[in-house]
């Protein structure tokens, strides 16, 4: 009897878990299935789930009259600076918050904390009008710059970073090891988690950035794929097919990426909520 | 949050401001200390220039009547006190903003929070397995790019084609203009936000909920207790500070709404969508209506810090409806190219020739 009731429960459990999960997957999998679709077909009653035929010319289209590849290569190059260069400035600090004392260290941190509630927006205007007198607004530095530095990864690699022994950091120094030195062949190979959890994201932060690089790059040619693509789709309303394509090509790189290190992803969230 | 610099500040400058800078001058020249500031300077010269340094321009901004015509000569900016903000309480589409604003935080975020919760519970359940493809899948969203996603959900949404109007059929419901009728447009967009969103939360609630211990489950089954009961009396209050967080993060990101509006419905219909940030984008970035903009900035960073369910509760009263004619924008227009109508309420003094590109 009991043992009856507990395979129904299972079966009942199952049987919604698949159905979030498949209702939760419907968009991205209609997504990829409509960018194979031919011109048209997505615009037809009942709306088909599958392709017809199967059909590349939308990300030919994409890729031949559409510069998509010039957007690919920007966000690529855009993602992978700032992830480089904010991944050296956010460990040194967090580093030396974590492994130092200093005057003023304390305080110091707590501003920094404070200040995380501050949303971005409130600082867009004076932020744009300053690196436009630097003549940094519609180049790539008007992107990367701002963002080199992260008061939230200071604070991810600083809360990793107090568990590193400080006999090893010692040890380092009695041997005559420079400051730098022991950062770098010291500390940095025993915070590599957080880094890679770190180099997650912020990638994807800056991949999936909409609003500032709307702001910053006016050019065409400098447009990151989220950019172009909201400019296609206020161009292209009719064309499903091919903005479908265009959102997978945003899409997919990020969500591999994630599927790929998930682990890490996952782990820097539960980080960052612990302490809050 | 300028408070709590000022208030740091405060902390360090205590009583003899002398001694300590001396103090502070020898120690942070010598030894590990001058290390540590080496390692800090290039972060903190970043953060300083490119966030605090803007964010107290954006407060200065705002009590000058700084425009286009001052960028070339600030001189030409004046300072005209709470003048900006006495034009933006009179303004009928600030209140409108903040009122949608306030619709999508207050509606959406518990929305959110509750659909979290609820995956957290279903994928966490002991008879489950498979548990780390569930929680991929649900998760996935979360990792997407918001543009995509709304490009996706336009078509999802679409009234003739789409698959929501197509599902909802099948039960008897008919179709629903989601995204070109005023009422429907919100919850069009919470929708998305949720699907997009709840992934984040779920993970945090799973963290939660492994963190209580499987004793208090015994002792309740002992003491009787149904699994209704548990959950209300022991899995609810143990996730208490699990719910302030997640409602703190949840409420922070939903108040600062954007892309949705800008990509599915530009603030339309009817700016039934038009958000705070989407307002200061418009005024501040598409007309360069800059002291404008920079007092918008102050107050929606104001707004959050205060308890958001009495400021919901005293400004639902004082909402004055202020739609304008507004129709939605011409779909193939060009992106650069915005709709008139929002703006017409606001800057009717403004040239209409200045756009982004001209200036930039």
């Amino acid at each position: 009897m009991t043992h009856q009731t507990g395979i129904a429960t299972r079966v009942v459990l199952y049987i919604v878990l698949i159905g979030a999960a498949l209702l939760t997957a419907f968009p991205l999998l209609w997504m990829v299935s409509a960018s194979f679709m031919p011109t048209g077909e997505a615009n037809s009653i009942p709306p088909p789930l599958l392709p017809s035929e199967v059909t590349f010319e939308h990300y030919r289209q994409l890729f031949t009259q559409l510069n998509m590849g010039r957007y690919l290569f920007n966000s690529t190059l855009l993602a992978t600076a700032v992830t480089l260069l904010s991944l050296l400035l956010n460990s040194m600090a967090g580093y030396a918050f974590a492994k130092f004392r200093f005057p003023g260290r304390d305080g110091l941190f707590k501003t920094l904390l404070a200040a995380l509630v501050i949303p971005a927006q409130v600082a867009m205007l004076p932020l744009f009008l300053l690196l436009k007198s630097m003549g940094l607004v519609n180049t790539y530095g008007g992107v990367i710059v701002p963002t080199m530095a992260s008061i939230f990864g200071i604070f991810l690699i600083r809360q990793y970073t107090l568990s590193v022994p400080d006999s090893l950091i010692e040890a380092a120094r009695i041997d005559g090891a420079s400051e730098f030195r022991i950062y770098w062949s010291v500390v940095l190979p025993l915070i590599m988690p957080i880094l890679v959890t770190l180099a997650i994201f912020t990638f994807m932060g800056t991949w999936n950035d909409f609003m500032w690089p709307l702001i910053v790059l006016t050019d065409n040619d400098l447009y990151t794929l989220p950019v172009a693509l909201a400019v296609f789709s206020r161009e292209h309303v009719q064309d499903n097919e091919l903005m479908m394509a265009g959102a997978v090509v945003t899409v997919l790189p990020v969500l591999l990426v994630f599927l790929a290190l998930q682990r890490y992803y996952i782990q820097g969230i539960m980080m960052g909520s612990v302490k809050g | 949050m300028s408070t709590a610099v000022q208030h740091a500040d405060a902390s360090q400058v205590s009583v003899s401001f002398g001694t300590r800078m001396r103090r502070l001058w020898r120690a942070s020249t010598t030894g590990p200390a001058r290390a540590a500031y080496l390692f800090l300077a290039p972060a903190l010269t970043v953060i300083g220039v490119f966030f605090f340094l803007p964010v107290l321009a954006a407060l200065l901004l705002s009590f000058t009547d700084f425009d286009i015509y001052a960028l070339g000569n600030p001189d030409n900016a004046r300072f005209v006190g709470f003048g900006n903000y006495v034009r933006l309480f009179q303004t009928p589409v600030f209140w409108k903003a903040l009122g949608n604003t306030f619709y999508f935080v207050l509606v959406g975020g518990p929305l959110s929070v509750a659909v979290s919760l609820g995956a957290a519970l279903l994928v966490n359940t002991k008879l489950v397995r498979f548990k780390g493809l569930f929680r991929t899948v649900f998760f996935a969203p979360v990792v997407t790019t918001l543009v995509a996603v709304a490009v996706v959900w336009r078509y999802l949404y679409h009234t003739r084609y789409g698959f929501l109007n197509y599902a909802l059929g099948w039960v008897g419901i008919n179709p629903i203009d989601w995204l070109g009728d005023p009422t429907w447009a919100m919850p069009a967009i919470i929708m998305l936000a949720v699907w997009k969103n709840f992934g984040y939360n779920m993970i945090i609630f799973l963290a939660g909920l492994q963190n209580v211990p499987e004793e208090l489950y015994e002792a309740a089954h002992i003491d009787g207790a149904g699994k209704w009961s548990q959950f209300r009396h022991v899995t609810l209050p143990m996730l208490a500070p699990t719910f302030l967080f997640v409602g703190i993060i949840t409420m922070v990101g939903y108040f600062q709404l954007f892309a949705e509006p800008y990509v599915m419905t530009q603030g339309g219909p009817l700016q039934s969508t038009v958000s705070v940030v989407y307002l200061m984008y418009e005024e501040g970035f598409k007309w360069w209506n800059m002291g404008c903009r920079g007092l918008r900035a102050v107050r929606h960073h104001f707004h959050r810090h205060i308890d958001t369910v009495a400021l919901a509760a005293q400004w639902s009263g004082r909402m004055t409806g202020g739609e304008g004619e507004g129709k939605r924008g011409r779909k193939g227009e060009r992106e650069k190219k915005m709709r008139i109508e929002n703006r017409k309420n606001l800057t009717n003094q403004q040239p209409e020739t200045k756009n982004q590109k001209s200036f930039a």
